[in-house]
């Protein structure tokens, strides 16, 4: 659902960029200038690699922990049409993650390893899902806005350099506009139905439109320029970029539904084809990405609770003889 | 139509059974011991609320109210499920064992309704057992690979099946329309069902290791084809309808 390196962590782990094999570097950087794709057995620098699996990682945490929040209405969802559609689009999340992995771990990390690092805190996950999910409208929220945004986020980095991460957003992607329809679906029939389920919406709205501003990260001005992951094709846009292609592509629905978004400076400046808006609270984003949101602490206990009850299961499952990840280069 | 009685309480019992084990099989999306088991889970969940769905049309289609009426605004008094599927899921070791018992009991009993003389059943039965092939074939899969891989892992099975055999009979508990349906060709009797499926159920288990218990009589898990359920039934329907009923009329 989710798939940005919204915040570039610099750090001095590992092989520096001016240690590595400056003919092989040219070789690499001028593949993936041609257009070529990055495949698992190709010499990679060592910064590309820990970028990609920070990133893909992040991605398939946020896959895992995002179908939490939605889950937990799956039970309580209105009626055979929604509760069939949400337990497929959960369902959906979940395989993203598994695909997800399973790309990381062509780069040489285990499952197991990366499941560890979010269970420890060292990965992160999308900040969006530190927040609840009140009402059955804030689904239909997520669902519609929070699945949008992703897809912003996901069509670009297809079109980035790693083959495995492209290949797995290309179907991630498919699937994730089924569950945008469902989502909109959903809201339209909320927004076209009772007062009660009308202001249901409008509350869902309020509430998550400071996670949405927050999907894509904080504004270029304010993060780490990432140009090396630029020019790698790790990233590919910048935050603000999708930020703005994003209220370009739903700011008009979103009224058209009838709904008040709750920032009153939100309009497009005529003259430079810009969104302008409230800038929404940075600090709370840096708060809540570091672990003092409304539900980190359930998120990763509930995530935490799968596994220790889970793991008599793996152990009985594993085949000690059996290399389960072998990295090709 | 003759036997519409008969053939309503089976319809119900059908339904019933496959959307509340949906419903618990639904929850273990977010908590399986390996992500390969949400998904499974989700997947059979799927299906399962999706062949509820299916029988309660072919019920409005005799005269009941429409699906979702009937799945999101009765009382637990009228459901006709068995008290095996009411049951939380509790550990993996649990959940596991009552799909791979529910899901041979129901691959047996739609398999006999290929052959059922009321058509639309037939129909139905041949739809459905294409894919609940796949749900036996993974509880299978499963159940032997866990029994057989540890120690720890045969014996939580063994426990579960110790504690979930006496219920899954819940599925067979005789009706009072058992003998009509056989005699109208709609669907074999209980006590047979029960014995083919006992006779599918027992080498596999030898095969995993795993033996049956015995079973006290009269079985304490009865009822639920009467309308007797567990709390846990009414926890449930509380819960799937805590949407609904805000506004029961409203279209959602």
């Amino acid at each position: 659902m989710y798939g940005n390196l919204t915040i570039i962590e610099i750090d001095n782990f590992g092989k520096k960029i001016e240690e590595e094999d400056p003919i092989k570097l040219a070789e690499f950087e001028a593949r993936i200038a041609r257009g070529e794709k990055i495949e698992p057995q190709d010499w990679m620098p060592f910064e590309y690699r820990k970028q990609l699996i920070r990133m893909i990682e992040q991605h398939a945490h946020s896959e895992i922990i995002g179908a939490l929040p939605e889950g937990t209405w799956i039970t309580r969802a209105p009626g055979f049409k929604r509760k069939l559609a949400l337990m497929a689009k959960v369902q959906d999340e979940v395989g993203h993650a598994q695909l997800l992995y399973a790309a990381a771990e062509t780069l040489g990390k285990s499952r197991e390893e990366m499941i560890q690092d979010l269970l420890n805190g060292k990965s992160k996950y999308s900040n969006v899902f530190n927040y609840p999910a009140v009402t059955w409208a804030d689904t239909a929220i997520i669902a519609w806005l929070i699945d949008a945004g992703a897809i912003i986020n996901q069509v670009t980095n297809s079109k980035g350099s790693y083959g495995p991460y492209c290949r797995a957003l290309e179907r991630i992607c498919a699937e994730e506009s089924f569950h945008l329809r469902y989502g909109y679906d959903t809201c339209v029939h909320l927004a076209t139905g009772t007062p009660s389920q009308r202001k249901m919406l409008q509350d869902a709205l309020n509430r998550w439109w400071t996670p949405i501003m927050h999907f894509h990260g904080p504004p270029d001005k304010i993060s780490v320029h990432g140009e090396k992951l630029m020019k790698w094709k790790v990233k590919l846009a910048s935050n603000d970029e999708m930020r703005q292609q994003f209220l370009d592509m739903y700011v008009p629905k979103i009224w058209e539904l009838g709904l008040e978004i709750p920032d009153p400076n939100l309009h497009k400046n005529p003259e430079t084809g810009k969104w302008e808006y409230t800038e929404p609270d940075w600090n709370e984003f840096m708060r809540v990405i570091n672990g003092d949101g409304p539900c980190n602490k359930e998120r990763l206990a509930v995530r935490r609770y799968a596994e220790e009850k889970g793991r008599w299961v793996r152990m009985a499952l594993l085949r000690k003889e059996e290399k389960y990840v072998v990295p090709l280069a | 139509m003759q036997n519409l009685e008969a053939l309503k309480n089976l319809l119900y019992r059908l339904a019933d059974d496959f959307l509340i084990m949906g419903h618990r099989d639904s929850e273990w999306i977010g908590l399986g011991p390996i992500l390969e088991e949400d998904i499974a889970f989700a997947s059979m969940a799927q299906d399962k609320v999706g062949y509820s769905l299916s029988f309660y049309t072919l019920l409005h289609e005799l005269g009941e109210a429409d699906p979702d009426t009937i799945a999101f605004k009765r009382e637990a008094i009228h459901f006709k499920c068995a008290q095996f599927v009411e049951m939380p899921i509790q550990d993996y070791a649990f959940s596991l064992i009552r799909h791979f018992f529910f899901d041979y009991a129901a691959d047996t009993r739609i398999q006999a309704l290929k052959n059922s003389s009321y058509d639309k059943l037939r129909d139905l039965a041949n739809k459905i057992s294409r894919e609940l092939k796949y749900h036996c074939m993974h509880a299978k899969t499963m159940v032997t690979q866990i029994a057989k891989g540890n120690e720890d892992g045969n014996s939580r099975l063994q426990e579960a099946v110790n504690t979930a055999f006496p219920m899954a009979l819940s599925l067979f508990e005789p009706t009072e329309f058992c003998e009509e349906l056989a005699q109208a060709g709609i669907c074999p009797t209980e006590a047979s069902l029960q014995k083919e499926w006992l006779q599918r159920i027992t080498p596999l288990l030898i095969e995993a290791s795993l033996s049956l218990p015995q079973v006290p009589e009269p079985n304490p898990y009865y009822g639920g084809r009467k309308g007797y359920h567990t709390d846990y039934l009414d926890e449930l329907i509380q819960e799937m309808t805590a949407v609904i009923r805000l506004e029961p009329e409203a279209v959602w």
